[in-house]
C-alpha cells in the first residue's frame, strides 16, 4: 500500500538530511503511529506519501503509484485517494461546516446529489450532527478537528495521513479525536498518524515507527511510545 | 459547474475596482484596434473604388513647357503621332485597355469646370494647358510600363499616374490606422498585465481554497477556471462595449456625418462595422484567458 525504499531527502540550505535511507512498508488497513522529536523527520515523510515533496533519492510507491515518476496532472487524481488532516485543522473560514465538507467533494466533480447525501452522512459519523450551518469560528478546535477529520474522509480515501491531529488539542478532546481515528481505521483506511501524544500512542498499542535524525530507529507492532 | 460560477461570482465581488478597470481597459484598447481596422477597410474599399477609375496621364509638350525637356516647344503632329504608335504597338498594346486624346480645347473645357468660380479660371489660356493622352490599363498596378515607355519621349512633358496623387492620401490614411494600431498595442499590453495583477490579487485572496483545493486532489484545470473565467468574464464587458463604440462610430459619425458632408466618397457601412464584433470579441477573450492562465499557472505548482 505505501512502500519506501532507500529514500533521502535533502532540503536547500540544509546540510542534515530531512530523510536519510528510510526504509518501510505500510499494509492495507494497518494503524502506524510516526513518533520521534520535532524535526526527526515525520512531517518530511507524510509529505512524501502526499507527492508534496520528491525524494532526493531513493523511491517511493503509494497504493499502486510511483511518485517519483507519476506525471503532474496525475497527482491530482492520486491525492483523491488519500485525506488528510493537520495539527491547524485548516478549514475555510467564510464557509460554513457543511459547506467546508462539501468542499472537497466539489473541487473533484462531484454531482450536487451525492454531496447533499453524503455530507449530513460523514457529519453524523464524526459526531457533529446538526451543526452542518456552523461557521468555524462557532466551534471548538475539537468540533474543528471534526470537521477536518469529515472532510478527509468523505470522498472515502484508501489512506488517512494525519499530522499530529491533537497537538491542539486538550487530553479528553484528543482522546476522542483517537478513537474517531481509531473507528476510521476499522472500516479497513489504513491510518499513518504522526504525533507527540505519549498516552494515546502507549494506550492503543498500535505498531510504531521512531524516526531520530531522519533515520528509523524503531519499528514495532503494539508498541508504545 | 455551479460551484465554478459560484467561485467565479466571489472574485469578481472580492475585488469589484479591478475587475471595472479591466473592463475599461479592454474597452478603450479595442475600441482603438476596431478603430484601425475600420481604417484599413476604409482604405481597402476607397483602394478598389478609385483604383480601377485611375488613368495614367501623358502630358504633350506645350509652349509654356519648360525647355529642358520639351526643346523643340508646342508637340507637333507628327510628334503625337509617333506617340501614338507607340501605344499602337504590340509591346504596349496588350496591356491597355483604352486611351484617348485630349487636345487644347477639350482640356480647357474640363479646367473652366473644375475650377468654376476660382480667379485662376480667368487667367489660364487653352494653349497653356497641356493636350494629353490619357491611357487606362488592364491592370493599373502595372503604369511603370508606360512611365517607362515615354519618359524623355520627344515632344512628352511628363508621365503621371493618377494613382500617385491616391497614394498620397492613402499613405495618410495608412499612418492613422498605424498610429491606432500602437496605442491598441500599447493598451493591450497593459490590459493584459492589468489582467494578470487582478488574477494574482484574486488568486492570493483565496490561497487558503487553493491550498485546499489541491490537497483534496481538485485538477489544475478545476483550478484555474475560475480565475480565467473571472478574467474572461470583464474582457467579455469590455469587448462588447468596445464594439459597441466601433458600430456607433460607423452609424452616427462616418454615416451620420462624414458620409453628409462628402456625398461621393464611398465609406464603411454598418456590415463591415459588425464584421469587425466578433474579431474584437474574440480578442479580448484570447487575450484575458492567456493573461490569466499565465498568473495562476504560478499558484499551481505542485
Amino acid at each position: 500500500m505505501i512502500r519506501i525504499e532507500n529514500v533521502s531527502k535533502n532540503y536547500r540550505g540544509s546540510n542534515r538530511p530531512a530523510l536519510a535511507d528510510v526504509s518501510l512498508e505500510i499494509e492495507k488497513g494497518d494503524f502506524v503511529f510516526l513518533v520521534g522529536a520535532s524535526g526527526s523527520g515525520k512531517s518530511s515523510l507524510l509529505r512524501l506519501i502526499l507527492r508534496e515533496e520528491i525524494p532526493s533519492s531513493g523511491a517511493v510507491h503509494v497504493l499502486g503509484e510511483n511518485l517519483v515518476g507519476i506525471p503532474s496532472r496525475r497527482i491530482p487524481f492520486f491525492r483523491r485517494k488519500l485525506g488528510v488532516v493537520f495539527q491547524d485543522f485548516r478549514l475555510l473560514p467564510n464557509k460554513t461546516v457543511g459547506q467546508n465538507v462539501a468542499f472537497s467533494m466539489e473541487v473533484i466533480g462531484q454531482s450536487a446529489g451525492l454531496i447533499e447525501a453524503a455530507v449530513p452522512e460523514v457529519l453524523r459519523l464524526v459526531g457533529l450532527d446538526g451543526k452542518a450551518d456552523r461557521l468555524p469560528s462557532e466551534l471548538s478546535g475539537g468540533e474543528q478537528q471534526r470537521v477536518a477529520l469529515a472532510r478527509a474522509i468523505v470522498n472515502k480515501p484508501a489512506i488517512l495521513l494525519a499530522d499530529e491531529p491533537t497537538g491542539n488539542l486538550d487530553p479528553k478532546t484528543s482522546e476522542e479525536i483517537m478513537a474517531l481515528l481509531d473507528s476510521i481505521n476499522q472500516t479497513g483506511t489504513t491510518v499513518v498518524m504522526a504525533t507527540h501524544d505519549s498516552g494515546i500512542v502507549n494506550r492503543y498499542r498500535k505498531r510504531v515507527i521512531e524516526l531520530r535524525e531522519g533515520q528509523i530507529v524503531r519499528d514495532e507492532k503494539s508498541a508504545g511510545y | 459547474m455551479r460551484f465554478v460560477w459560484s467561485e467565479v461570482r466571489q472574485g469578481i465581488r472580492r475585488n469589484l475596482s479591478m475587475v471595472i478597470s479591466v473592463i475599461l481597459v479592454t474597452f478603450i484598447s479595442l475600441t482603438f484596434v476596431g478603430t484601425a481596422g475600420l481604417l484599413q477597410m476604409q482604405i481597402g474599399q476607397m483602394k478598389n473604388y478609385w483604383y480601377d477609375k485611375a488613368e495614367v496621364a501623358i502630358y504633350l509638350c506645350s509652349n509654356v513647357s519648360p525647355a529642358d525637356v520639351c526643346p523643340q516647344g508646342e508637340a507637333s503632329a507628327d510628334l503625337k503621332t509617333a506617340v501614338e504608335n507607340q501605344l499602337k504597338s504590340p509591346t504596349l498594346a496588350p496591356f491597355i485597355q483604352r486611351y484617348y486624346f485630349e487636345d487644347h480645347a477639350a482640356a480647357y473645357q474640363k479646367f473652366q469646370q473644375e475650377f468654376a468660380g476660382n480667379s485662376v479660371a480667368k487667367y489660364v489660356t487653352a494653349e497653356q494647358l497641356n493636350e494629353t493622352y490619357w491611357v487606362k490599363l488592364k491592370d493599373p498596378s502595372q503604369s511603370a510600363i508606360i512611365t517607362e515607355s515615354f519618359t524623355g519621349f520627344a515632344g512628352v512633358e511628363e508621365v503621371r499616374d493618377q494613382r500617385s496623387y491616391l497614394d498620397q492620401i492613402f499613405g495618410i490614411l495608412n499612418a492613422a490606422s498605424i498610429a491606432a494600431i500602437s496605442v491598441a498595442a500599447l493598451m493591450l499590453a497593459s490590459a493584459a498585465l492589468l489582467i494578470s495583477t487582478t488574477i494574482r490579487l484574486s488568486a492570493f485572496a483565496r490561497r487558503r481554497e487553493l491550498g485546499i483545493m489541491r490537497l483534496v486532489g481538485a485538477s489544475n484545470f478545476y483550478i484555474q477556471l475560475p480565475f480565467i473565467l473571472e478574467g474572461v468574464f470583464a474582457a467579455i464587458i469590455g469587448s462588447l462595449l468596445a464594439s459597441g463604440a466601433v458600430v456607433g462610430i460607423v452609424q452616427f459619425f462616418v454615416q451620420g456625418y462624414l458620409a453628409q458632408q462628402l456625398p461621393f466618397t464611398n465609406f464603411v457601412d454598418l456590415g463591415s462595422a459588425l464584421l469587425l464584433v466578433p474579431a474584437l470579441i474574440g480578442s479580448g477573450v484570447i487575450l484575458a484567458a492567456a493573461a490569466s492562465g499565465l498568473a495562476i499557472r504560478r499558484y499551481l505548482r505542485i
